[in-house]
């Protein structure tokens, strides 16, 4: 098996880093180009941006801006918000990314999945789950889609993803932790690699993640301190996690 | 030091052409047979499937024009899915008839999470690569290793990897400018 993997991950609105808690209150942490190389530079084993505000109009500064962040990057880049067809998912890897992540739209029609992973392979493929009380939420978590978490990951693996990423909204931007639960429970129903995301506050937190998920995502955590992500890798080295050495 | 990037139409190209910049070499992209000659390295890419793949690289007449540069002993990379294509046959899409620079096949992952995604260390070297790819080589070829399967193999002027260089932070750059260095 691969090592675990750490990845920060940039919120972006308005061209710009943000991050809340539960999904809400979002404040303004950085300049997604200088956050993103600050990150590859300090030991990230992949990045991921996600464009939370998704509007169709704002498409091509967005694939502007990730051709920015991606120029600077020596490790792999996932980015998702507002990906509705194969299209969409063609252009964010012609402007620099190696995976793209989709949500809502594979929500309201599952095929894009397959036709995704027909075009791009399965390995570009993450089909990120938010979830509240287990049951996955679209629109950026704001309407109930009444599926288990659970299900909806066995179904996107089904179909062709390559990754799930897995962010429960009850833990998102708390600092309290992951929720192994049912991050647990999804790792055991799919066979692909599923990345825990939301509640990270501490190196034992994500040692925790790690345990039953294949890689961390981490936002809250990093961004008021870049610095951060080196020396959580020193800790989790500490706690017996088999990082990479980045050097 | 001119590089050539394989076009085919598919994948993250930039990636590669942004690697290879770093380390100041002048790369550019190739799409037709006579860019392939000319080149001092050519660089087989791979990400997407490996049916359209080839496909794209017939119909672009890259498929001979690379089999052409490897019989004349002109240094070639293989990267990933540009590994799988250079042997003779891929399972995949079915069954997919590859280009033959290297013997053997390409098979379907089995053991562990499919796709195998992350970084994993490779024998000789102790490096560690990023990965991403659910099929891989059987070949006796194989000249470095990664978790029992295979990382790297070489014939002649052709080398292939399974990992991606250009993704790998430091390890990969290390990794790509020893590829631009004179053999």
């Amino acid at each position: 098996m691969p090592l675990p993997r750490l990845i920060p991950c940039l919120d972006v609105a308005g061209g710009r880093v943000v991050k809340g808690v539960r999904f809400e209150n979002l404040r303004d942490v950085g300049d997604p180009v200088e956050l993103g190389a600050a990150y590859s530079d300090a030991g990230a084993d992949e990045l991921v941006f996600l464009d939370v505000k998704a509007t169709l109009d704002a498409r091509p500064a967005l694939l502007e801006l990730v051709g920015r962040v991606a120029e600077r990057l020596a490790i792999p880049f996932t980015v998702g918000g507002g990906v509705r067809s194969t299209a969409d998912g063609a252009s964010l890897l012609r402007a620099g990314a190696d995976k793209v992540s989709v949500n809502t739209a594979a929500l309201a029609r599952p095929t894009l999945i397959s036709e995704l992973a027909n075009l791009l392979g399965s390995q570009a493929v993450v089909v990120a789950i938010d979830a509240a009380e287990g049951k996955a939420m679209s629109h950026a978590g704001t309407e109930p889609t009444g599926r288990s978490a659970v299900d909806w990951a066995r179904e996107a693996e089904e179909r062709g993803a390559g990754e799930i990423l897995l962010t429960s909204m009850n833990a998102d931007g708390t600092r309290a932790g992951y929720d192994l639960e049912l991050t647990a429970a999804v790792a055991a129903a799919v066979s692909v690699p599923v990345i825990a995301s939301g509640g990270a506050g501490s190196a034992r937190h994500v040692a925790e993640a790690l345990a039953v998920a294949q890689a961390a995502l981490l936002a809250s955590i990093l961004h008021e301190r870049p610095g951060r992500l080196a020396s959580l890798r020193q800790e989790l080295h500490g706690l017996g996690v088999p990082l990479r050495d980045a050097a | 030091m001119k590089v050539a990037v394989c076009d085919y139409g598919a994948g993250n190209v930039r990636s590669v052409l942004a690697a290879f910049a770093r380390l100041d070499a002048d790369v550019s992209v190739a799409d037709t047979p006579a860019a392939v000659a000319a080149a001092d390295l050519a660089v087989l890419p791979g990400v997407g499937s490996a049916a359209s793949a080839m496909g794209v690289l017939r119909e672009r007449g890259l498929d001979e024009a690379l089999r052409a540069r490897v019989a004349g002993g002109g240094p070639t990379l293989g990267i990933c899915l540009g590994l799988q294509l250079a042997l003779e046959q891929s399972d995949e899409d079915g069954g997919v008839q590859g280009l033959g620079l290297l013997p053997g096949r390409a098979v379907r992952l089995h053991e562990g999470r499919v796709p195998r995604i992350g970084w994993a260390t490779v024998d000789p070297g102790g490096e560690a690569y990023y990965f991403a790819h659910s099929y891989v080589a059987e070949t006796p070829a194989a000249s470095a290793i990664s978790e029992g399967i295979v990382a790297e193999a070489r014939v002649a002027s052709f080398v292939g990897v399974q990992f991606h260089p250009e993704k790998s932070g430091a390890a990969g750059a290390r990794f790509l400018k020893r590829c631009l260095s004179p053999v």
